[in-house]
């Protein structure tokens, strides 16, 4: 308790500052601007990949939910034979336990479905397309081993794809999707420290002399660290809660999610996810503190 | 002119000897064995090629005023570095205030130099800050620049004679004003010791004087002085006003000079 109070009253005190100190390091102006749009174009990326890592988190989520609960069975059989085989499926379907509804599909509909690999003037009658079943299942969900065996005995050209074949990779594409999203955030955040470091130790390298004269004086390495990790970290602050800004904006004006839309259009942010971005300045502060503080201490051990 | 700046001069000093009187209680307990601020045993130093000198022991005792000469790069620089905790011997052992120098860390050699004020040879200031600013740096950067503190400033500034330039900025400074605001800076934290390093380099002698004239008043309080200089008019004028000791570094050794000055 009393040591988050200690950190609490440390970043306070960060914030607001001694401002003396940073008063006897002389403004550093050109990498000051170069921090902060660093830390600004870092932010802006953040924001992106934080929208993609949640956006495909939720497409796996809505997919594994969405798959796991619809199967569809294929009927290849002689035409003349079809429908009968049709009506046989679906009276077993009505008796199966865990099944929901069950539905044939149409010719126009399966047409439709395969438009857009084989274009709008396929000619279903000349070709072998089968006769597809949609099997809704309840949350309880259906035996597929049992409904699988039934089917063999009594409907021979019925095939049971319960998609849990295909649903799995795709799943898993998701779900990589949204590791990668974070390992972007995770590299965006390394990136900052590393620019962060950069420019630090060039100020703090810039400024021997200044180090020279505090150390002079009886300035403990504290004291002259502080100067320069209270100035990186307030501008990383700063430039990251731009960049969260523009970043969030861009989001916004990103088109809506329509159900046609798909992953690229629900991209945006939902609900209360829209104060994850928030989060981004704070975190590059901490960057920066943490970058500008081992810089500090790295320079300073070496200017003796 | 004179006379104001006496008077404030009068009343800065007598600020410094209560102050110096509330300090002594703590201070003295610190100090080592015979109660030296300073103390070389055995110290040899060299930068890597030739020893630059050796066998080099020395105590300095609280109050005492001391000289050091010697021929250019024989290392009256250096051995005012030892002095302060800036260079560690490369043999023997020095000692500050009882404490051995191997044993200081960085912060505790800055802790250091709040007892120990040193006028450098090359004066350096923070070029964006005003002159009345780098004189209270010490006090700034030790975290005591209260309003108490710094009220003394003024009258600091005053006795140095330097208190129509406190707004200026460091390089609009003549070389002897250069001086006067580093020993002012130098003096600020009421240091037990002042370390000058060719104070009056390169000014006329009249500001010489000036400054002895600053640096002869402090010892009177109890400050401990050591002045590195090849100024020998300078030693004489000294001599004429208070008890010194003068030493020479020549031929790798430093040996009492003798009354020769
Ligand atoms: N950091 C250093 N590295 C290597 N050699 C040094 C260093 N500092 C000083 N020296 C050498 O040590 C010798 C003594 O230098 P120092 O500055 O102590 O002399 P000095 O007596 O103060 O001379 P001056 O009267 O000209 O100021 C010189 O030969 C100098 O070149
Ligand atoms: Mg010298």
């Amino acid at each position: 308790m009393t040591r988050l109070r200690a950190i609490l009253a440390e970043g306070v005190a960060l914030v607001i500052g001694d401002p003396q100190a940073d008063r006897l390091v002389p403004p550093t102006g050109f990498t000051a601007r170069l921090t902060t749009f660093a830390a600004g174009a870092m932010a802006f990326l953040a924001v992106f990949a934080l929208a993609l890592s949640l956006a495909s988190g939720r497409l796996a989520a809505r997919w594994s939910e969405e798959l796991a609960r619809s199967s569809t069975i294929r009927i290849s059989a002689p035409a003349e034979e079809r429908a009968a085989q049709t009506e046989a499926v679906l009276r077993i379907l009505q008796a199966t336990p865990g099944v929901a509804q069950a539905r044939a599909i149409p010719a126009e509909e399966a047409a439709a479905l395969l438009e857009p690999w084989f274009g709008p003037n396929l000619p279903l009658d000349t070709l072998p397309v089968p006769q597809l079943i949609e099997v809704v299942e309840e949350s309880t969900g259906f035996d597929p081993q049992g409904l699988r065996l039934r089917l063999t005995a009594e409907v021979p050209g019925a095939v049971l794809d319960d998609h849990t074949r295909w649903r799995a990779p795709l799943v898993q594409a998701a779900s990589r999707l949204r590791i990668l999203g974070l390992l972007s955030i995770l590299l965006i955040g390394a990136t900052t420290a590393a620019m962060i470091t950069l420019a630090a130790q060039a100020a703090l390298a810039a400024n021997a002399q200044v180090i020279a004269v505090l150390r002079l004086v009886g300035a403990q390495d504290g004291y002259i660290a502080q100067a320069f990790v209270r100035r990186f970290t307030l501008r990383a602050l700063s430039g990251a809660g731009i960049g969260v800004a523009f970043g969030l904006v861009a989001v916004w004006l990103l088109p809506s999610a329509q159900e046609a839309g798909g992953f690229l259009t629900g991209l945006g942010y939902r609900g209360w996810h829209w104060v994850l971005p928030l989060v981004i300045p704070v975190l590059g502060a901490g960057v920066a503190f943490v970058a500008t503080s081992a810089a500090a201490r790295r320079v300073l051990r070496e200017l003796t | 002119m004179v006379e104001k700046c006496k008077a404030a001069c009068a009343a800065w000093l007598s600020l410094h000897v209560v102050c110096e009187e509330g300090k002594k209680g703590q201070t003295c307990g610190r100090r080592g064995q015979g109660g030296c601020v300073i103390e070389l045993d055995r110290v040899a130093m060299s930068y890597g090629g030739g020893e630059l000198f050796g066998d080099i022991s020395l105590k300095v005792q609280p109050g005492s005023f001391h000289f050091l000469t010697g021929p250019s790069g024989a290392g009256k620089t250096t051995f005012l570095k030892l002095c302060y905790g800036a260079l560690r011997p490369t043999a023997g052992q020095v000692r500050l205030f009882g404490q051995d120098v191997r044993g200081l860390g960085r912060d505790d050699v800055a802790l250091m130099r709040r007892r120990i004020g040193v006028v450098h040879q090359d004066v350096q200031f923070l070029d964006h800050l005003s002159v009345a600013d780098n004189v209270a740096l010490p006090l700034t950067v030790s975290g005591r620049d209260s309003a108490d503190q710094l009220a003394n400033l003024d009258e600091l500034l005053a006795w140095v004679g330097l208190r129509a330039r406190a707004d200026a900025r460091p390089a609009e400074l003549s070389g002897g004003e250069r001086q006067r605001a580093a020993l002012a800076r130098a003096v600020i934290m009421q240091p037990e010791v002042v370390l000058a390093d060719e104070p009056t380099g390169n000014i006329d002698w009249e500001m010489s004087q000036r400054l002895l004239q600053l640096l002869v008043e402090l010892n009177r309080m109890g400050t401990t002085i050591l002045v590195a200089t090849h100024d020998l008019n300078l030693i004489r004028a000294a001599k004429s006003q208070v008890q010194t000791r003068v030493l020479r570094i020549s031929n790798r050794r430093l040996q009492l000079a003798g009354a020769d000055l």
